[in-house]
């Protein structure tokens, strides 16, 4: 505990308040150590604005989230009503309708660039590492909250999309029917279903949402923001104790977030107000016929954000399997041949695989379809233990590196397109071969990740002037 | 760098209009944009009225709503309210959906946002609705009489074929892949309407931008209120833009 501090009997009344409040609260501490004093890199650019958006746009989902369901009902016969009730007779629920809808949309944008500048910068690698994977979790969090909260409006692709992604897991051995039963509640998607996702999407899902913010601010706040050159500021102090090249994130990032805020909140009232449903991507059209359990779509898609990975899982045909199997063989076999781990770890590898290839043998291949797509959202969590490169950031790697990079990112934009269009072979394959190079990118990263010749990491940032 | 965001950006707009241009048959005709047309609205609104609020309900929208398109309460109930006597309530109907179910085959849908479901990749819901309602053709295989070339095999009879006619489709045999093929090839006036073609093209229009209005009656206003805060957002951008440099300019 700190020191009771006293304070001048003449001194203003603002000043008595915040002694005494500080005598019982760290206010001014925390102040310090999360604005004032808190030491951020000088040349941030362009991709360290989405942190802070991703903040902005947590806040526009609560709010607008409170007032929602102040009048929404959930409940089977209800709920399509009632949000057209909001939409119709609700004084201004039509706003705050679509500031859900699209900041929804929004979220993803913003923590997708979000995660995008932590892969250009290294900002995973160590001391990092925790920072990232409270992100990831956030990100898992993020997606399993626009999964239940996509059920609410009871249309038909709420509908038709929940039962799809509930029926996966009934593809799990053994438990799978009675795990998918646990999580409907019913044999069919239906009111205890909608209950059940309004209560987690509202209350269980939001808490550990913010709980995990919390631990990402507070966890790179203990070890400073990374920076686009990837050097650590710490490494140069002045006679105070000050990083050279930090400067305190209030007032200096605060008023640049605020530009930064402007911009997108431009953006986010442009689609808000003149295209709310974004030509079908924000706000699916069949999303408008009310839920019938009856009356399955011809075409079944999930909201574009989750695209990529309905690509992955789709991509798991029988044939599919028969690659993936034939790459854990080989793995398996490059582990005995070329590495020099003991002998008995030798064996435990190679029991390993012929264990993976007899469950992949005799399980059915939607299931590992599931395994996949979570496989594929798990993996990120690894990220600071596969990336082996002498540079952190993207600008010191070699040419070969940003090749990797900018094929992963079209790599996923075509798993994220594919995901959208109705199955066909050609576009199977297409996935398939997206879906190897996916999981080739991080699993093979120890390896690439060490090649080519990498330039010189300057001792300081790179800074010019505004 | 900020070429590669624009690049990025070219790329997802490209990838995004792939996507609504994949999917089949032909483009439906365009509907014409009369969403902020009061007169089209209100004719609209008579002819919904009298057509289609039979069969079909619009039971998410109030009839007081209607004042939205300067209607007022007294004509509302004198002229478009036929199934109760408050203007409070909403577009239901008293038709048993189970009764016409046994009668058509099918329920008839509630109208109040059918011009957003029917959205498509051959245009927008209004194009649907504007190009199926001008779609019907006699077809004596059908047990209705009727047949219609947006929507094969509809359970709804042509609601308007007073006012359009009756009208038969041509078909042609042509040679295609070395098998034949009907083919459509053009229509054949059985018995006309009370209007000719012009005119019903004109009222479906209005009828349809009345069906977009009520598909969420809260649009012009939406998109009045959006000019503001655009231009508020814009300012406040160049202020916070200038606020931004006039911090930054110690940073050396």
């Amino acid at each position: 505990m700190a020191e009771f501090k006293e304070i001048a009997a003449d001194a203003p009344p603002a000043q008595k308040l915040l002694n005494w409040v500080d005598n019982r609260f760290p206010l001014t501490k925390l102040y310090n150590e999360h604005l004032a004093e808190y030491y951020a890199p000088k040349n941030f650019n362009f991709w360290y604005f989405f942190g802070s958006l991703a903040l902005l746009v947590l806040v526009i989902q609560i709010v607008t989230g409170i007032f929602l369901v102040m009048h929404y009902k959930p409940d089977a016969a209800l709920a399509f009503a009632s949000v057209e009730y909001i939409m119709r007779d609700v004084p201004w629920g039509w706003l705050i309708r679509y500031m859900h809808s699209t900041g929804a949309s929004a979220f993803f944008v913003v923590v997708y660039m979000h995660m995008f500048r932590g892969l250009l910068y290294g900002s995973y690698r160590k001391p990092r590492e925790l920072v990232w994977i409270f992100g990831c979790a956030i990100f898992l969090c993020l997606m399993a909250e626009a999964f239940m909260g996509y059920l609410l409006p009871w249309g038909q692709m709420s509908y038709w999309g929940a039962q799809v992604i509930v029926n996966l897991f009934a593809a799990v051995p053994f438990v799978g029917p009675d795990l998918a039963l646990l999580i409907r509640g019913d044999f069919v998607v239906g009111d205890a279903t909608l209950n059940r996702f309004f209560s987690f999407h509202v209350i269980a899902v939001p808490l550990v949402l913010l709980g995990l913010v919390v631990a990402h601010i507070i966890a790179l706040h203990e070890v400073g923001s990374n920076n686009p050159d990837g050097v650590e500021i710490k490494k140069h102090k002045d006679a105070t104790g000050k990083p050279l090249d930090g400067i305190p994130f209030h007032p200096y990032y605060t008023v640049h977030d605020i530009l930064g805020v402007s911009v997108f909140l431009m953006v986010f009232s442009a689609i808000v107000f003149f295209a709310p449903e974004l030509g079908g991507y924000f706000l699916e059209y069949n999303n408008f016929i009310p839920a019938d359990p009856l009356k399955t779509p011809a075409h079944i898609a999930p909201v574009w954000y989750f695209t990529p990975f309905y690509s992955m899982l789709r991509a798991i045909t029988s044939e599919m399997m028969l690659v993936l199997m034939a790459c854990v063989a080989l793995a398996a076999l490059l582990a005995v041949t070329k590495s020099k781990l003991a002998g008995s770890a030798k064996a435990a590898v190679l029991v390993g695989a012929v264990v993976a290839i007899a469950a992949m043998l005799s399980t059915d291949a939607k299931f590992w379809g599931v395994i996949v797509m979570g496989a594929a959202v798990v993996i990120l969590f690894f990220l600071p233990w596969l990336d082996h490169s002498e540079a952190k950031s993207i600008r010191y790697r070699p040419t070969g590196h940003k090749v990797m990079y900018a094929v992963f990112v079209v790599n996923f934009f075509i798993l994220g397109y594919l995901g959208i269009q109705a199955p066909s072979p050609v576009f199977e394959r297409i996935s398939q071969v997206g879906t190897l190079f996916y999981f080739g990118f991080f699993l093979l990263m120890p390896w690439w990740s060490r090649m080519g010749q990498f330039k010189t990491v300057p001792d300081r940032v790179v800074f010019q002037a505004h | 760098m900020i070429k590669k965001i624009l690049l990025a950006l070219a790329i997802c707009v490209s990838v995004v209009s792939q996507a609504n241009a994949a999917g089949g048959g032909a483009a439906w005709d365009k509907a014409p944009q009369r969403t902020n047309d009061m007169a089209a609205l209100q004719n609209g609104a008579k002819m919904f009225a009298n057509y289609c609020l039979n069969c079909h309900s619009a039971g998410y929208m109030r009839f007081n709503r209607l004042q939205d398109i300067g209607l007022t309460d007294k004509q509302i109930k004198e002229n478009l309210n036929f199934i109760s006597d408050k203007t409070g309530d909403l577009m239901k109907i008293t038709m048993d959906p189970v009764e016409a179910k046994k009668w058509f085959g099918a329920t008839p849908p509630d109208l109040s946002v059918i011009a957003r479901s029917r959205a498509g990749s051959n245009g927008s819901g209004a194009d649907y609705l504007y190009s199926f309602l001008r779609g019907y053709y006699r077809d004596p295989t059908k047990l209705t009489g009727w047949n219609n070339i947006v929507f094969p095999n509809v359970a709804m009879p042509n609601p308007l074929w007073e006012l359009q006619g009756e009208r038969e489709a041509m078909h042609k045999t042509v040679e295609s892949h070395g098998h034949e093929a009907h083919v459509f090839a053009g229509w054949k006036e059985v018995k006309s309407g009370t209007m000719d073609q012009r005119e019903f093209n004109n009222t479906i229009g209005d009828l349809v931008a009345y069906l977009q209005w009520m598909g969420e009656p809260a649009q012009n206003t939406r998109i009045r209120i959006g000019v503001f805060v655009l231009f508020f957002l814009g300012i406040f951008t160049l202020v916070a833009w200038r606020l931004n440099a006039a911090f930054w300019k110690d940073i050396k």
